[in-house]
């Protein structure tokens, strides 16, 4: 029970997201179609973004936009006040990367597509053993 | 094969989760990710840089050069699309054409087109198309309120959330909505190929400009304080107004290489009709 509330209650989002990522592995692993891989990889990435998310958030806090007033914070600030901004600027940029990879994965799976044309995997290796 | 990848997966995942053990409880403030570098920012930001939002001060100024070569990274992968797909050489296929004012569809065999100056001939995609002027309407009253949107995003980004990489990628999504709503050859009318490519590289010029003017100005490369003295406001609005062009440069290259990777994988390269 006392395992329960300090490993499981407690940290339950770390267990989702890494069930979430190996889900994402599996795919990439034991899928034969190559856009299938590539959802895999995405299910991945968004597994990792969710996790540093996660690292950056504190209880109670809100997000990080400081309250001011004119152009001084006129209060002490709580830095336990405002979750953390770092793992967000990360993942910010990470978002965006991995449409971009995804793209470019996207452009191979159609240059693949209209060479082999398919994207099954073992079919696409008969056929460079044909060749 | 899949046994094999089942017991990889399942070997990995029990081994993350028996890690699990030693991470800070969620949400703990003093987990140690919160507790080394965060606090300084989140306590000098508005003293040194004047943005409230904490995380544009950090993407565009504490950790420029991140951000700089991730724009980079963008505009390689949009570079990357274009050098796989495009394909110049136009191959003679049969042809399409709706006569508006009856709504008959015409094949011509052989690739001659009408020519675009009889105003009578609406050239269609070869999937079949019906007109439909629900869609065509809403899509064109759309995309004025998606861009204005977006270029809220990032000129607000200093105050609420947003930015440049997410006004890019929604001034992306309002180019990609014309092609989606009417077809691919109306929006790259509207917005070209050199004007895209322009456009991804003009980005990340602004972006290493902003960064070599302040070198010019005699500080240090993405250091906005010098802007100081070509600006009429003190050292940290500088730094305000330096994340700004940095955001719009972000902006630019991100909707430019948004819509490149579209037009390219929609048409395969050859930009006649996408999806």
């Amino acid at each position: 029970m006392e395992f329960f509330l300090t490993h499981l209650v407690a940290k339950y989002n770390f267990w989702l997201y890494i069930i979430l990522m190996m889900i994402g592995l599996y795919a990439m692993i034991a899928k034969n179609n190559l856009i299938k891989k590539l959802v895999g990889m995405n299910i991945f990435q968004t597994a990792i973004i969710l996790f540093y998310v996660s690292i950056g958030s504190k209880k109670g806090a809100t997000i990080p936009i400081i309250e001011h007033s004119g152009k001084t914070v006129g209060h002490a600030l709580d830095p336990a006040h405002y979750v953390n901004p770092l793992p967000h600027v990360l993942m910010l940029t990470a978002i965006v990367v991995s449409v971009s990879t995804f793209g470019v994965a996207l452009a191979l799976a159609v240059k693949i597509y209209q060479r082999y044309k398919t994207l099954e995997e073992d079919e696409i290796l008969t056929r460079i053993r044909e060749s | 094969m899949k046994k094999l990848a089942l017991i990889i997966v399942i070997l990995s995942g029990a081994l993350l989760l028996y890690a699990t053990k030693d991470f800070p409880p969620w949400g703990d403030p003093t987990s140690p990710a919160s507790v080394h570098v965060s606090p300084r920012y989140l306590e000098k930001s508005l003293e040194e840089t004047h943005v409230p939002n904490v995380v544009t001060s950090i993407l565009a100024d504490y950790r420029g050069y991140d951000t700089m070569f991730e724009t980079t990274v963008i505009f390689c992968a949009g570079v990357a699309c274009f050098m796989l797909l495009r394909k110049f050489e136009v191959e003679q296929r049969d042809l399409y054409y709706r006569h508006i004012p009856t709504g008959i569809t015409i094949h011509i065999k052989g690739g001659k087109e009408i020519p675009s100056t009889s105003g009578e001939f609406e050239k269609i995609d070869t999937i079949w198309t019906p007109y439909d002027f629900i869609i065509n309407t809403v899509s064109r009253f759309l995309v004025p309120f998606i861009q204005l949107f977006a270029l809220y995003v990032i000129a607000h980004g200093h105050h609420s959330p947003g930015g440049g990489f997410q006004g890019g990628v929604i001034l992306g999504a309002s180019i990609i909505v014309l092609a989606i709503g009417f077809n691919l050859r109306t929006a790259v009318k509207r917005f070209g190929e050199k004007i895209d490519g322009i456009m991804s590289a003009l980005g990340v010029f602004i972006y290493s400009g902003v960064g070599a003017l302040c070198v010019l100005l005699g500080g240090q490369f993405l250091n906005y304080g010098v802007i100081a003295k070509v600006l009429p406001v003190g050292k940290a609005m500088a730094r305000s107004h330096g994340i700004l062009g940095v955001e719009i440069g972000v902006g630019i290259s991100v909707m430019a290489v948004m819509v490149c990777i579209y037009n390219n994988v929609a048409s395969e390269g050859k930009y006649d009709e996408g999806l």
